[in-house]
């Protein structure tokens, strides 16, 4: 079919990521019976969905009757600002419960309710507890079970092998990729019919992050640079609760389980400051003394909610004002108490993974201790502009799910709904993928020119011989975010920010690389540089544009919603394909709310 | 690395990285290996000793008591000391009676999973420690006569629970003091500890929590093995404890009665 | 605070050595800690593979002074005083540094019958929290593969990866014969081809797991003992032949299809 000088694989559907959203996209194409492979930078089983720890967000139902969908979508529409595809957030709640007892099937565990079904437990932001759960490592048991699955399905998988770039036709659909083995260096060329992108999250571009060094951002990346467009960009969560202390694990999550079962915020005035937090649009649900919010644990029908349990964009905003107010810890940031509240085996036994990551990390003993905790940079809800129900991007052939993909969680993800999203969009991915395979308009050809374009940048770094080490320009990068595109933003670090991040532009064209090419990270990290500037311009830019506070985008500047804003996104497309090429802001309509929709968000507004 | 639908064999031969040396370890991994040999050595030249003696097992009436050594009990040749004799008798076994029961216990530990993973590390050194190479060229594990016959376990264990059973009478028989009563001697607190601990050492059994209820796939479905299970589960995470403090006390019994029975101790009473 | 000499082995499949780093040690860190801070100032091409940097994903595998661990999870300071040791996993072929090629483990897991279980109710299975517990347990399990690393079956006797499956896939294999809806028997598989018998029971893998999983106990042991039920035990077999017991042979179940 090509005469690639490289190692050539051709399928119909190829998947770029094998976290939960990849897998289970992996699964419904493999279904259709038609050639599927997954191609991941890590190991399989390794990627970032094992962090997840508390739970999967589906409406079933089983610990309180009273949640259905419709529930779960307001929750979910709320808890995003209204900035949400409200399709997505449809789609979502109807289908998670089916995906979550589909894992059953393939040999999930989750903890069980007195009468046999899955227990489900309480996270911020849902009004019902609704997070399908195995203790604190729910993220392992999705990415064991749907790689088991993958498996067992004789899924052809490609581990260490990082994509540098999508590959299209001569007609612009897509037609594959070209990537190299990290093991060997070897370039490597997937033509494809179809390609779904699962590479998830950015967060490595920041400084305290719970994300693995995976998180660059490659799928953003590609798929700006393939001509599809990212929306959103602005809205990155950062999570309430990492860890601060010590240092050499700064950032590293407290699940949020923590909080939901029975664990509070302090100050270092020992006050539960979240009470002083509670926006208007969750006072009506939110407790208001320590007394009722005390009582709902035992009996959600005896008060309010506690305001721990609010959204994490909320509570994240909170812990920041608290510590620049001077209440913070010796470390700088708030206190989380599990251990006056509840029973050293309950805690153990809930919370086992956290129990030991503070043992060992942090010599802290929670069952004894508060732990020292403060926000760290966690999710992007932005990314790639898709069809709510296929997953489609404008590219002809390319598809995206998962937390690459832009719009379901608006400006701000609840807790949960991020392992929902994989199971439910990953599977309508595959589907997507399929049914355009089947449809037989794929590409044909296979443009080697961006083949050797690709390859001749990523080789570039050997013959600079006194550039910069790849190391350097990272670590320079994740201060300069963290400083100037952190949780709070403002008019002239974010001006600023554009303005270093041309400077980055150019360090990145002068970086060189030691040593051979089999498994040298110093050029792995090379290569992840390019994704890293161009979304960091993308977050830097929607920021900028978005003038205005909403979820997981803080403008000190502009500290209220602007009602005007919340009818659009910020869409974004490159406009030279290359990842230096300058990127173009757009406002682009939110859909349009059905009535019966509409309705359901209005009824408790 | 690729895993396709076609690579499903393991390919063998790779390089392996680091220094070759038997370990790196740099801590004292020796320390455990040698405790093991002096404790299971000790006891096995004892044991083989105080067996071939083939007297001094039995306080009987002539001093007020009825005490009998683990070791000897139950005592089933027709040579045994009178008094010690256990219904009936092998007319024919003309040895030490220790060496018919002694099959037992020997049987049970030798079979028993704790002292496996004991031995095979320090006697047979296969591995002698954890990332310490092991000793042999080449290893075919339990799959392999004699070594099959680990498979047996459990049936050691039903004899086992026989012997305890006796042993049990034995230590309530200590409680009689021939010519003066009931009462309780320092031997009688030594033969009813021997007889709980060996009672531990079984039940903690491996094979007991699997045959309690270990087995079954539906605890739901079976809550009275459920429960079994449950009970089991906690004693058999102490296994290696029994295993240990259950050998060495059987051993100090057969010296205390020994030591008594030869006249070289007086059995205290202490009411 | 005061310095501390790395000695990591550096090399690839035509040999190899330790080169020696010094550098200085801040509170709270861990020996990835230092591989980073290695990479990033004297040695950008020392290899090295890690992914969530807490114990959460099992990729940072090594061998520092000469024990399998995780180097995400090894604090400096529970080390004793003089230069660290850090080597790649033994037991697998090297591919260059502290990374080696772990492919036999996918290849094991290939070759996993597939759970299989009754068709599902409307509403889901319904399964209680006393029988998805054991399961539980072996599913903590990181795939950071240092059971098998420091299993001798393997890490000592090469030949014996061709019919031996090690530590961590007899914790997937006691999972599912434990699961309470599955419905494939696999005794024959794992004493046939998978080669528990191979097993002594020396327990390192145990010792070296970092979810602290009771490999030996509760899953290989369990599965002896299941292993002698079908195979080794005239009276189970005996209250089998009565009760007329039939169950899906692990090879007749291997092709049917899981849902």
């Amino acid at each position: 079919m090509t005469d690639s000088p490289f190692e050539h694989h051709e399928y119909d559907v190829l998947i770029i990521g094998a976290g939960g959203a990849g897998l289970r996209a992996a699964i419904e194409a493999k279904r259709r019976g038609l050639k599927v492979a997954l191609v991941t930078k890590s190991l399989l089983g390794k990627a970032h969905t094992v962090m997840a720890e508390g739970g999967i967000a589906a409406a079933m139902g089983n610990v309180q009757s009273e949640d259905n969908w419709m529930v779960h979508f307001r929750d979910t529409m709320r808890g995003g600002k209204y900035l949400n595809n409200y399709r997505m957030a449809e789609l979502h709640a109807k289908e998670s419960p089916d995906r979550v007892l589909e894992l059953e099937q393939w040999g999930a565990l989750f903890d069980r309710t007195k009468d046999g079904k899955i227990l489900q437990r309480d996270f911020g932001g849902h009004r019902y507890a609704r997070l399908a759960h195995v203790g604190d490592r729910t993220g392992l048991e999705l990415i064991r079970t749907l790689q088991q699955k993958v498996v067992s399905m004789n899924v052809d998988v490609f581990m260490e092998c990082k994509v540098l770039k999508l590959v299209h036709d001569q007609e612009g659909r897509i037609a594959g990729c070209v990537g190299y083995w990290r093991a060997s260096g070897e370039f490597v060329t997937f033509q494809a019919k179809s390609v779904i992108l699962a590479t998830g999250g950015i967060g490595k571009s920041w400084k305290f992050t719970s994300n693995s060094w995976e998180s660059t951002g490659d799928g953003h990346a590609m798929a700006l640079w393939a001509g599809a467009k990212l929306i959103d960009m602005e809205c990155v969560q950062f999570h309430p609760t990492g860890m601060v202390w010590p240092l050499s694990v700064r950032g590293l999550l407290v699940t949020e389980g923590v909080r939901g079962d029975g664990g509070v915020l302090r100050n270092s005035l020992g006050e539960r400051f979240m009470f002083n937090y509670v926006a208007p649009m969750f006072r009506d649900e939110t407790a208001d003394s320590e007394e009722e919010a005390d009582k709902w644990y035992d009996d959600h029908d005896a008060g309010r909610r506690p305001p721990e349990l609010l959204p994490r964009d909320e509570v994240a905003r909170a812990i920041n004002t608290e510590v620049k107010a001077g209440r913070g810890t010796p470390h700088g940031g708030v206190y989380l108490d599990i251990a006056t509240r509840r029973t050293p085996e309950f805690i153990r036994r809930r919370l086992p993974s956290m129990y030991h990551q503070f043992m060992e990390l942090a010599g802290v003993d929670i069952t004894r201790e508060a732990m020292e905790i403060g926000p760290t940079c966690h999710y992007m809800m932005g990314g790639v502009q898709v069809d709510a129900d296929s997953e489609a991007t404008i590219v002809p052939g390319l598809f995206a799910a998962g937390e690459v993909a832009g719009g379901m969680h608006g400006a701000n993800r609840l807790g949960g709904n991020s392992l929902s999203d994989l199971i439910v969009f990953g599977r309508r991915a595959g589907l997507g993928a399929a049914d355009y395979v089947e449809a037989g308009h794929a590409a044909t050809t296979f443009n080697q020119g961006e083949v050797d374009d690709a390859v001749h940048e990523a080789l570039a770094p050997f013959d600079r011989a006194s550039g910069e080490n790849p190391y350097d320009i990272q670590r320079d990068l994740q201060d300069m975010m963290q400083t100037n595109v952190g949780i709070i933003r403002n008019a002239s670090e974010l001006d600023a920010a554009i303005h270093k991040l041309d400077e980055f532009t150019e360090r990145v064209k002068n970086v060189s690389v030691k040593g051979g090419r089999a498994y040298n990270p110093g050029w792995n990290l090379a290569t992840d540089l390019p994704s890293m500037i161009s979304v960091s311009k993308c977050v830097t830019l929607g920021a900028t544009m978005r003038k205005e506070s909403r979820g997981g985008h803080t403008r000190e500047d502009f500290p209220n919603p602007d009602p005007e804003l919340a009818k659009v996104n910020f869409a974004q497309n490159s406009t030279g394909g290359n990842w230096d090429s300058p990127v173009e802001v757009v406002e682009s309509p939110l859909l349009a709310v059905p009535a019966e929709l509409k309705a359901l968000l209005e009824e408790t507004k | 690395m690729a895993v396709l639908e076609s690579a499903t064999k393991v390919q063998l031969g790779g390089v392996r990285g680091g220094p070759d040396e038997a370990t790196l370890r740099q801590d004292r991994w020796w320390i455990q290996p040698v405790v093991t040999v002096s404790i299971l050595t000790a006891f096995v030249i004892y044991s083989t000793w105080a067996a071939f003696q083939n007297k001094y097992y039995y306080v009987g009436a002539n001093v007020h008591r009825d005490l009998v050594s683990p070791f000897y009990s139950p005592c089933l040749a027709a040579n045994c000391v009178p008094g010690s004799k256990m219904g009936f008798a092998l007319g024919w076994w003309t040895w030490s009676p220790a060496l018919i029961i002694l099959i037992v216990p020997l049987g049970f530990r030798l079979t028993c999973y704790y002292y496996r993973r004991s031995y095979y590390r320090a006697f047979w050194w296969s591995p002698p420690s954890c990332a310490v190479a092991d000793a042999h060229g080449s290893y075919s594990g339990e799959t392999r006569f004699p070594l099959l016959m680990q498979n047996a376990h459990r049936y050691f264990f039903f004899l086992g629970l026989i012997l305890n059973v006796l042993l049990s009478y034995d230590a309530i028989r200590a409680f009689r003091q021939p010519g003066l009563g009931w009462g309780v001697t320092v031997g009688t607190v030594v033969l009813v500890v021997n007889a709980g601990l060996l009672w531990l050492y079984s039940v903690s059994c491996h094979s007991c929590r699997h045959l309690c209820g270990g087995q079954v796939r539906s605890f739901k479905e079976h809550p009275l093995r459920y429960r079994f299970w449950k009970f089991v589960t906690p004693l058999n995470a102490k296994h290696m404890n029994f295993a240990w403090a259950s050998l060495i006390f059987v051993a100090l019994t057969d010296v205390y009665v020994r030591l008594v029975a030869s006249g070289a101790l007086t059995d205290y009473k202490i009411f | 605070m005061a310095d501390v000499t790395m000695r990591v082995w550096r090399g690839d499949a035509s040999g190899g050595d330790f080169e020696s780093f010094t550098l200085a040690l801040n509170e709270g860190e861990v020996v990835l800690d230092l591989i980073h801070r290695i990479q990033a100032t004297e040695a950008p091409d020392l290899a090295c593979r890690w992914n969530c940097k807490a114990g959460k994903c099992g990729s940072c595998s090594a061998e520092i002074n000469g024990k399998p661990r995780l180097m995400c999870m090894t604090r400096m300071d529970t080390l004793p005083e003089g230069a660290v040791t850090v080597t790649p996993m033994k037991a697998f072929p090297v591919i260059r540094d502290l990374v080696t090629d772990v492919t036999f483990n996918y290849v094991q897991a290939a070759k996993v019958p597939a759970f299989l279980p009754p068709p599902m109710p409307e509403g889901g299975y319904r399964m209680f929290q006393e029988d998805v517990e054991r399961g539980q347990e072996f599913r903590k399990c990181i795939e950071c593969f240092m059971c098998q690393d420091v299993c001798h079956v393997i890490r000592d006797h090469e030949e014996n990866k061709t019919h031996y499956a090690g530590p961590r896939f007899f914790i997937r294999y006691a999972e599912l014969e434990m699961h309470p809806l599955d419905q494939n028997d696999r005794r024959d598989l794992i004493r046939e081809e998978m080669g528990l018998g191979y097993c002594n029971i020396t327990k390192c893998c145990t010792e070296v797991c970092p979810e602290h999983i009771k490999i030996t106990d509760n899953a290989i042991i369990p599965l002896k003992e299941r292993i002698v039920d079908a195979h080794y035990d005239p009276v189970a077999w005996l209250g089998r032949k009565i009760r007329r017991k039939t169950k899906t042979s692990a090879a007749a179940a291997a092709v049917q299809p899981a849902p």
